[in-house]
């Protein structure tokens, strides 16, 4: 029991005599002594299935779960239908290794394909590749893909997610990459200074973590006048209504694909996506499914472009990802096959309106007020008096109120709240405050 | 198969949502998209039967025998996806305020703890999300470990020429030079081409233990000894712990800092290429250098920052405490005992059925075959035996890897496998070794009874098609 072994010890010890050796210490003679553990690990008792279905039940039970969620920064609770885990739950989907194996793996292939298409649709971009860690990760990596010998800095906005920002900084950390942070003037990005010569490209996240809208195609003219790229940070929720970051101008689309139909699950495994223009598509890290066809010339999907790759390249590769967010991506791509485009322009509507209605109804509270004053999609930023008993008010009532953030909280509303959601809210807000 | 947008019909989908609830907000027209995106317009139901296909069209370690060398496909045992599908967990956001997400950092914890024990180091970060990011994470603490002593000569990290690709890929990336450091003949790291290489820009070794060709490197002890004595730390590629866990510990080796590969010796999925998990543990003199987030906390003043948002690849660690409670303290080190007795006895089968091993004596959990002979008499590749194994219903070993062994495969069947798997795996690859010399263009044919045969590789990377034309379509 406890090891998942599915021999019998009697068949093991055949194993053995038919090797020659006397048991599974013979399998370590190259193992110095010094360095073998003496006894058993300070582990719990091997258990059960039930056991272990019980205390892992028992920790989830520790958590609170709230009915209603009003804080995105990053995670977003939408609806997810019920056959997006259903069908990405199947067996020969979870349990694949990458598709290394192009003939036995067609279906894992096309999946990413498919992926790449809608992150492509979604974008306006020319190329996707089948994903990266998350959405931090993936705007680190795209930094990376527009640095060359003469422009070896980035210029990225100080109203990005504070987790992306961070991460960029490790990430540069590594690589020596010069970094600048834009300041925020009410609430969006300002350039102005801060690009020249030697700028590689501009990171913007839209909207903004503060919900803001950017002027992303001034922000383009900004760094394409200056010989730079811009790197759009986008939530793909809003890409039903928002324009395509290649409409505006944008030479790299990455973000968090996590509102595609994937749970809050404390923050993991979320899925990073990235598309470029066609001048880029070399460029990008990791995993690319492309098509071509077999000797009969029958229509086949396989890993390409891998001469960029670390297996290929080593130290010389465009990045070390191996293992992405496959499954993850199929997640996704299954989301929206069932919403299409009318689906995801109303979870992106839906979302949009009910943040107003809620950041209406707020400010109509004694005390309460937008703290920027552009507009904003579907997360907003409210200047309120006495947040942290409000948040402990609404915590009570099972309602996971705004972050708080310097300035205010931070709230967001998608499609999933109702509108007596919100107004009960709005109305324990007005209790607190009076 | 058809593609999702080859059914797509206009005006199909399905009804998931209740009409709005408030009024509608203008969105300023500069910012709205002119054209939908063209996602498709499918019913649930085709939607359902798509996904099917593609699923027949995949195969897992539900499908047939795995036995992908370094990859460790190990059963997944179905009790983690019921746990990591739980609504207490599931419905947790990360941003929560901490004491409403007690359980969720307890995983963390108790899997720290129990992953400290099998390693042997002091701390565990869960932050990385796969085994190439831990790499990456792990060498920035090190580098971190050097700056903060001002000891900024430190630039080169060497690393076996048998080693993993993402090794010299992730030091490159943490802006460290790479040396590599020659295998002997016997498949170790050449002990005396270390102690030359290392010097005062030594930042560091990254190795695997068992290496790539699935040997225990056997003066570990003088080796770590080597690089410490020089002034650098050495990194563990946990690619290979299976073999020795509840055995022989990093920590106890010399090892400073390592990674995990959760999807791989803890039992988690792969998922068709993620998500894994690639927890780090290091020793206490690293500890400071450790990740935390902005946002979500942890990271003191020394930390490297963040490499990823939030906490964790959370649900994949909630699988892998499942499979560490279920095994406990004896079961860990019999998992490990049970994939180097069946990577032994596969190899023994092997060679009596007249296959060469690329080094000969006692395997850990994989071993190499070579097929450099086999090639030279008959024309058959290492490839051609791999896609061979295809139609035998068999997913292929690792092929041409390591890099120092030419026509290679890379058997590793896991503890997870019957006798008579392995029983019926050399059979088959007998018939096929007799296949090669009587009628070797039958395997350069291989495979016939897939989807589809061999796929043009050089023209998909010559003009790539990475989307669909919705024009032609």
């Amino acid at each position: 029991m406890g090891s998942f072994l599915p021999s019998t010890a009697a068949e093991r010890a055949g194993l053995y005599a038919a090797l020659g050796l006397s048991g599974p210490a013979d399998l370590y003679a190259d193992v110095p002594a010094s360095v073998r553990v003496g006894g058993a690990l300070e582990l719990p008792a091997p258990m059960s299935e039930l056991e272990v279905r019980r205390t892992l039940e028992a920790l989830s039970g520790q958590n609170t779960r709230f009915s209603t969620i009003l804080r995105g920064a990053g995670a977003y609770d939408h609806y997810i239908p019920a056959a997006v885990g259903r069908i990405a739950a199947k067996e020969e989907f979870v349990t694949a290794y990458t598709p290394y194996q192009a003939e036995i793996s067609q279906g894992i292939l096309q999946s990413i394909f498919e992926f790449q298409t809608m992150i492509c649709e979604l974008t306006g971009m020319d190329a996707a590749n089948a994903s990266v860690y998350d959405g931090a990760s993936a705007a680190a990596e795209a930094l990376a893909m527009c640095r060359d010998r003469k422009r070896t800095r980035a210029v990225i906005s100080g109203a990005a997610h504070p987790d992306v920002i961070a991460t960029i900084r490790t990430y540069c950390f590594g690589s020596g990459m010069e970094l600048a942070v834009a300041p925020v003037r009410d609430g969006v990005t300002d350039l102005t200074g801060l690009l020249d010569e030697t700028t590689a490209c501009v990171y913007v996240q839209h909207p903004n973590f503060y919900g803001q809208l950017e002027d992303c195609s001034e922000l383009a003219g900004a760094a394409h006048g200056a010989g730079a790229k811009l790197i759009l940070g986008v939530n793909p929720a809003t890409l039903g209504v928002l324009r395509a970051p290649a409409d505006y101008g944008a030479d790299i689309a990455v973000g968090e694909g996590q509102p595609l139909g994937l749970p809050l699950a404390w923050g993991g495994p979320y899925l990073g996506f990235m598309a470029a223009t066609a001048p880029l598509m070399r460029k990008l890290p990791g995993r690319i499914v492309g098509e071509t066809v077999d000797a009969q010339g029958k229509r086949a999907f396989v890993l390409t472009m891998q001469a960029r790759e670390q297996h290929i390249r080593r130290e010389k590769a465009s990045s070390n990802v191996c293992s992405n967010e496959a499954l993850c991506a199929l997640t996704a791509s299954i989301y929206l096959s069932l919403l299409g485009p009318e689906g995801l322009r109303q979870v992106g509507e839906q979302s949009c309106a009910k943040a107003h209605y809620l950041a209406g109804a707020l400010c109509a509270l004694p005390g309460v007020s937008l703290r920027f004053p552009g507009p904003f999609f579907h997360e907003f930023v409210t200047e309120l008096p006495r947040a942290p008993q409000v948040l402990a008010a609404l915590e009570a009532k099972g309602i996971l109120g705004g972050l708080p953030v310097e300035g205010g909280l931070l709230w967001c509303v998608t499609e999933k709240c109702s509108r007596s959601e919100l107004d009960e809210a709005v109305a324990i807000v007005k209790e607190v405050l009076g | 198969m058809e593609l999702i947008f080859e059914r797509s019909r206009p005006g199909r989908g399905s009804d998931l949502l209740p009409p709005p609830d408030v009024p509608a907000s203008p969105l300023p027209e500069a910012h709205r998209r002119a054209a939908a995106p063209r996602l498709p317009e499918v019913a649930e139901s085709e939607v359902s039967r798509h996904y099917q296909a593609m699923a027949r069209h995949a195969f897992g370690v539900c499908d047939g025998f795995y036995p992908l060398g370094s990859c460790t496909m190990k059963y997944n045992p179905k009790l983690g996806e019921d746990l990591a599908a739980l609504p207490g967990f599931t419905g947790i956001h990360p941003l929560q305020p901490e004491h409403t997400a007690r359980g969720c950092r307890s995983v963390l914890d108790r899997a720290g703890a129990y992953l400290c024990q099998i390693t042997g180091m002091d701390e565990m970060t869960f932050q990385p999300a796969a085994g190439a990011h831990g790499e990456f994470t792990g060498l920035l603490l090190i580098k971190a470990y050097h700056v903060h002593r001002g000891d900024t000569g430190r630039t080169v990290i060497l690393v076996p020429d048998s080693a993993h690709g993402t090794n010299p890929a992730s030091a490159a990336m943490a802006g460290f030079t790479v040396r590599s450091i020659p295998s002997t003949a016997e498949g170790l790291v050449d002990l005396e081409a270390l102690r030359a290489a290392c010097g005062a820009d030594t930042a560091g070794l990254m190795l695997t233990n068992p290496n790539t060709v699935g040997l225990f490197e056997r003066d570990i002890l003088a080796m770590t000894e080597i690089v410490h004595a020089a002034g650098g730390l050495v990194y563990y590629d946990g690619a290979n712990l299976n073999a020795i866990m509840g055995v022989a510990r990093p920590g106890d080796m010399g090892f400073d800092v390592c990674h995990l590969n959760l999807h791989k010796t803890f039992a988690t999925p792969h998922g068709g290429g993620g998500p894994g998990s690639g927890a780090v543990g290091c020793k206490a003199l690293l500890a400071p250098y450790l990740p935390g987030s902005a946002l979500g906390g942890g990271g003191g003043a020394q930390s490297i920052g963040q490499v990823r948002a939030f906490h964790a690849n959370f649900l994949v660690v909630v699988r892998a405490l499942a499979y560490l409670l279920t095994l406990g303290n004896t079961g860990v080190r019999q998992a490990a005992e049970g994939a180097v007795l069946n990577a032994n006895y596969l190899k023994h089968r092997l060679e009596a059925a007249g296959y060469s091993s690329a080094y000969p004596g006692l395997c850990m959990h994989e071993f190499v075959l070579t097929l450099e002979q086999l090639k030279k008499q008959t024309g058959v590749s290492a490839l051609d035996l791999a896609k061979a194994m295809l139609d035998q219903g068999m997913h292929p070993p690792t092929m041409y890897f390591p890099l120092i062994v030419h026509e290679a495969l890379m058997f590793e069947p896991t503890e997870t496998e019957t006798p008579e798997t392995l029983d019926r795996a050399a059979q088959a690859l007998e018939a096929l070794l007799k296949t090669a010399r009587e009628n070797p263009q039958a395997l350069h044919a291989a495979p016939v009874t897939t989807v589809i045969g061999r796929p043009d590789e050089t023209a998909a990377a010559r003009r790539p098609v990475v989307r669909y034309g919705f024009e032609e379509g």
